[in-house]
C-alpha cells in the first residue's frame, strides 16, 4: 500500500467521523420530535403532508400497525414503479422514444428499487426514459431509505420505553426522515457534483464530432460520438445519501458525467457512509449514553479498516500474468501502477479500493470500478462485507438495526457464557428477541446459498437467446471466476446491496425473478421481526444494571459483537467462497 | 387496515411528486443558472460545432496523436451513449490475450521504447469513456508523437507536463492528463 492511499484512508475515515457526530445529534432530535432547526425552513411541507393525508403524527402506533403501514406504503410503491416501467413508452419526458420494460424487467427493477437494493440488471442510458428515471426511480431512492430509517427509529424507542404499547408514527417517521435529512441533504450534494461537471439537464443525448473518425465492429466509419444526457445529478446525490446505488448510466459512478472528478468521488464515498454511521450517533443519544452508540461505530470500523486495506492491497499488488506480458504495474510518481483493468485513471487503485469496500459495507451498491474485473482477493472482500449482512454501516437504518440483532446475539452469548438472563440496556432479552434476531440474521443466508445453488445448477447460468433461439451461457468468464459472478448476484440480492460483477447477465426470465425475490425476501421478511421485537421491547419493564450486566460500551464488548459478526460470516460463507475466489486466486498465482 | 389506506395514498403521491418531481426541477433549475456549463456536458465547442466533452475519453490512432486507454464499449470504442467496462476478471484467457496483443501493438508502435508498458495504456477502462491517461503513459507516448510531427521530444514533453492534473488539494485522486484536451493543444501549436 502507498503512502498516498493510506493518506486517502485515512482522510476519508476522519471526516466521516468528524460529520458523524453532529448528523446523528441532528437525527436524534429530529426522531424524539423535538424542533432540529430545519423545521422553520420545511415545516410547512411536513405538516402540509400530514394535513392533506390527515395524519395525526402525535397519534402512535404498536408494532404490528406499524409492519402494516410500512407493508402497505411499500407494496403500493412497488404496484406504481411497476406500472410506470410497463408503460414508459407511452408516457412523456422519453426524448430517446425508449419503449416499454418487460415484464420480468420491471418486476426486477421495481422490487430493487422499493427494497433499497437497486440491482440493475438493465443499462440506464439505454432502457429508461427520464421520466421513469425521475418519478420511478429517484422517488423510491428517497422513500425505500426513509423506510428503512423510520424502522430504525420504531427499534430504538422500542429499547427506550418501558412498559410502552406503541413505537412511533410510521407515516411521521417517514416524512420526516425524507422531509429533514434526504431532501436537504440530496440538494446540497446534487448541486455540488453538478459543479464538479455531472449533468443535470432535460436535453436529447449529444452529438459531438470525433476528433479522429473512428470504425466499428463491421468495419464502418464513425465520425460522431453520441454523449448520454439528463437529469443525473439529482439522482446520483440520493443514490449515495440512502444508500441506493442505482446509477443513471450504465456504469454508474465510473462514469464521468456522473463522478466527473476526484472531489466528486470524495464527497460521494462520504455520502455513502454518512447516514449510516451517524446513525450509531443517533442511537447513543436516543438511549441516552452515547458510549453505547460510539461502541457500535468502532465495532464497524474495526470490520471495515483492515478489510478496505486488504482490497487496497491486492489491487495494488497486480496480476502476475499480466506482469510477464511486459506491463508496468508499480506504483510510481507518474502512475498508480497496480491492476488497472475496469479503473478509472483518475481515481486509479486507492479510490477505487475504498469505494469498492465503502459501498459493499454500506447496502449502497454503486461502483466507481469494475468489481468483476478485480484480483480474487480483491473481489473477495466486497461480497464477503455484503454477507456480513450489511452490518457493517450498512443500509441507511437497514445496517443498524441488523447490526442491533448482532448485539442481542452477542449479550446472549456472553449470558450463556456467565450462565444469567442477558440484558441490553435494562431490557432483558429473552427467548421471542433471541428468535427473532435469529431470523434476521438467518434470512439473508439461506436466500444466498440456497439461491446460488440453484441458479448454478442450470437455470441461472444459461438462458434461451429470444432472437436467434439459441441456449447461451449468462457468464462473462470461464470456471471459478464465472461461479463468483453468480454468488455475487445472490449475493448482492439477498443483502439488499445492488453491486455487482456486471459480466454476468442478469437479463434473463429466471435471473431476474429469483434476484427480485431474493430482494423482497430480504427486506420484508427482516423488517417485520425487527419490527416484532421493537414491540416487544417496548413492553419490558427496565431492568436496573446490577453487578453481573455486562457493560455493552465497552472494549471487550466491541470484541464480542466484532466477533459474533465474523463468525456467522465466516462460519455460513467460507466454503462457497472457496469454490469462487479463493480457487481462483490459487489458480492465479499457481502458475 | 382501512385507516391507513388513505395515508398511505396521499402520503405517496405528497413524496412523489416532492422527491419526483419538485426536487429534480429544482436542481435543474439551480445548475443551470450556476453550472450552466458543466450541468450541460462540458462541451469543448470550435464555432457552432460540439468538438466533445473535457469529461469524456475519444478513440485515437493515428501517429501523431496521444492514444487514449482501450475502451471495451460497442459497437464502437468511447460510445457515450452505452457505457460499460470489458468485465473480464484476471484469469480469464481472453483477458490475458487481449492484453497481451495491446502489449505487443504499443510495442511495436514505439520501438525506442525498452521498458514494461504504462498498466493504464493496455487495459480497458470502467467506464469505457475514460478521459485520461497516467502521466506515465502520456510520456510513454511522447517520443512517437514529437517524431510524427517533426518536433522535438523536449517540447512535447513539456506540453504532457502542462497538461498533467496533480491530485485535488495535493490528495485525492490520482495525477493524469486529459487526452482529448493534450491533442487539440498539439494541433494549435
Amino acid at each position: 500500500m502507498t503512502s498516498q492511499a493510506w493518506l486517502q484512508l485515512l482522510i476519508f475515515a476522519g471526516v466521516l467521523t468528524a460529520l458523524a457526530k453532529p448528523l446523528g445529534e441532528f437525527m436524534a432530535r429530529m426522531y424524539e420530535g423535538k424542533p432540529c432547526g430545519l423545521d422553520r425552513v420545511l415545516g410547512w411541507l411536513e405538516r402540509g403532508i400530514y394535513r392533506i393525508a390527515g395524519i395525526d403524527p402525535t397519534r402512535e402506533m404498536g408494532w404490528k400497525g406499524y409492519a402494516a403501514a410500512m407493508l402497505l406504503f411499500s407494496g403500493m410503491g412497488l404496484g406504481f414503479l411497476y406500472a410506470l416501467l410497463r408503460l414508459q413508452g407511452s408516457l412523456p419526458l422519453n426524448p430517446q422514444g425508449l419503449g416499454d420494460v418487460s415484464p420480468d424487467l420491471a418486476f426486477n427493477t421495481a422490487t430493487s428499487f422499493v427494497s433499497n437494493t437497486n440491482w440493475q440488471s438493465y443499462s440506464g442510458e439505454t432502457t429508461m426514459s427520464y421520466l421513469s428515471q425521475m418519478l420511478g426511480l429517484t422517488v423510491q431512492n428517497f422513500v425505500s431509505a426513509a423506510t428503512g430509517m423510520a424502522v430504525l427509529a420504531a427499534l430504538i424507542r422500542g429499547i427506550v420505553r418501558r412498559n410502552a404499547q406503541t413505537i412511533g408514527n410510521f407515516w411521521a417517521d417517514l416524512t420526516r426522515s425524507t422531509v429533514y435529512i434526504l431532501l436537504p441533504l440530496s440538494f446540497v450534494l446534487a448541486l455540488l457534483l453538478v459543479s464538479q461537471g455531472a449533468v443535470q439537464n432535460f436535453s436529447t443525448y449529444e452529438t459531438a464530432t470525433l476528433l479522429q473518425p473512428t470504425k466499428d465492429a463491421d468495419g464502418k466509419d464513425v465520425a460522431e460520438q453520441t454523449i448520454a444526457m439528463g437529469p443525473a445529478a439529482s439522482q446520483v446525490a440520493i443514490k449515495q445519501l440512502g444508500t441506493n446505488g442505482g446509477g443513471f448510466f450504465n456504469v454508474n459512478a465510473a462514469h464521468p458525467l456522473e463522478n466527473p472528478t476526484p472531489l466528486s468521488n470524495f464527497l460521494q464515498m462520504l455520502a455513502i457512509l454518512l447516514i449510516p454511521a451517524a446513525l450509531c450517533i443517533t442511537f447513543g443519544s436516543m438511549v441516552r449514553d452515547r458510549r453505547q452508540g460510539w461502541a457500535i461505530y468502532a465495532a464497524m470500523m474495526v470490520i471495515f479498516l483492515p478489510l478496505t486495506i486488504g482490497v487496497i492491497t491486492a489491487e495494488q499488488s497486480g496480476v502476475p500474468a499480466a506482469a510477464a506480458l511486459g506491463i508496468d504495474q508499480q506504483a510510481s510518481e507518474l502512475q498508480a501502477g497496480g491492476h488497472m483493468e475496469g479503473k478509472e485513471v483518475r481515481f486509479g487503485i486507492a479510490n477505487s479500493a475504498i469505494w469498492s469496500a465503502a459501498t459493499t459495507a454500506a447496502s449502497n451498491g454503486s461502483v466507481n470500478s469494475m468489481h468483476d474485473s478485480y484480483t480474487p482477493l480483491g473481489g473477495l472482500v466486497p461480497m464477503w462485507l455484503m454477507q456480513l449482512g450489511e452490518v457493517v454501516f450498512g443500509g441507511v437504518g437497514s445496517g443498524l438495526y441488523g447490526m442491533l440483532m448482532f448485539v442481542i446475539v452477542a449479550v446472549f452469548i456472553a449470558g450463556l457464557m456467565v450462565g444469567r438472563t442477558p440484558e441490553y440496556l435494562g431490557k432483558k432479552i429473552e427467548a421471542y428477541e433471541m428468535k427473532m434476531a435469529s431470523l434476521v440474521i438467518l434470512v439473508p443466508c439461506v436466500v444466498v446459498l440456497v439461491g446460488t445453488a440453484i441458479a448454478v445448477m442450470g437455470p441461472g447460468i444459461e438462458f434461451v437467446d429470444p432472437t436467434s433461439g439459441e441456449t447461451k451461457s449468462t457468464l462473462n468468464n470461464p470456471g471459478a471466476h464465472g461461479f463468483s459472478e453468480v454468488l455475487y448476484a445472490y449475493t448482492s440480492a439477498g443483502n439488499n446491496n445492488g453491486s455487482a460483477f456486471a459480466g454476468l447477465n442478469a437479463n434473463t426470465f429466471f435471473n431476474n425473478t429469483a434476484l427480485g425475490l431474493a430482494m423482497l425476501a430480504s427486506r420484508f421478511l427482516l423488517m417485520v421481526p425487527v419490527l416484532a421485537i421493537a414491540g416487544s421491547l417496548a413492553r419490558k419493564k427496565f431492568t436496573p444494571p446490577g453487578d453481573g450486566t455486562l457493560p455493552t460500551h465497552t472494549p471487550l464488548f466491541v470484541v464480542l459483537l466484532v466477533g459474533a459478526v465474523l463468525l456467522v460470516g465466516a462460519l455460513t460463507f467460507v466454503p462457497s467462497l472457496t469454490l469462487g475466489p479463493i480457487a481462483e486466486h490459487l489458480q492465479m498465482i499457481g502458475k | 387496515m382501512k385507516d391507513y389506506l388513505r395515508p398511505a395514498i396521499v402520503v405517496f403521491l405528497a413524496l412523489t411528486i416532492v422527491t419526483g418531481i419538485a426536487y429534480p426541477m429544482l436542481v435543474t433549475a439551480c445548475a443551470q443558472a450556476f453550472f450552466r456549463n458543466e450541468a450541460n456536458g462540458s462541451f469543448i465547442r470550435a464555432g457552432d460545432k460540439i468538438v466533445g466533452s473535457e469529461l469524456i475519453g475519444q478513440p485515437f490512432d493515428r501517429t501523431d496523436l496521444f492514444w487514449s486507454r482501450p475502451s471495451a464499449t460497442g459497437p464502437h470504442p468511447y460510445n457515450a451513449a452505452a457505457s460499460t467496462g470489458s468485465n473480464l476478471g484476471p484469469t480469464n484467457p481472453d483477458w490475458l490475450k487481449a492484453v497481451g496483443e495491446r502489449v505487443e501493438a504499443i510495442k511495436k508502435a514505439h520501438p525506442d521504447r525498452t521498458g514494461p508498458v504504462p498498466a493504464d495504456l493496455v487495459t480497458a477502462s470502467a467506464s469505457g469513456l475514460d478521459p485520461h491517461i497516467t502521466p506515465a503513459a502520456a510520456r510513454y507516448q511522447a517520443k512517437r508523437v514529437a517524431d510524427a510531427r517533426g518536433k522535438s521530444e523536449q517540447s512535447v514533453l513539456e506540453l504532457i507536463d502542462r497538461h498533467v492534473q496533480g491530485r485535488t488539494f495535493g490528495v485525492l485522486g490520482e495525477p493524469r492528463v486529459n487526452v482529448l484536451k493534450l491533442n487539440l493543444a498539439l494541433d494549435i501549436k
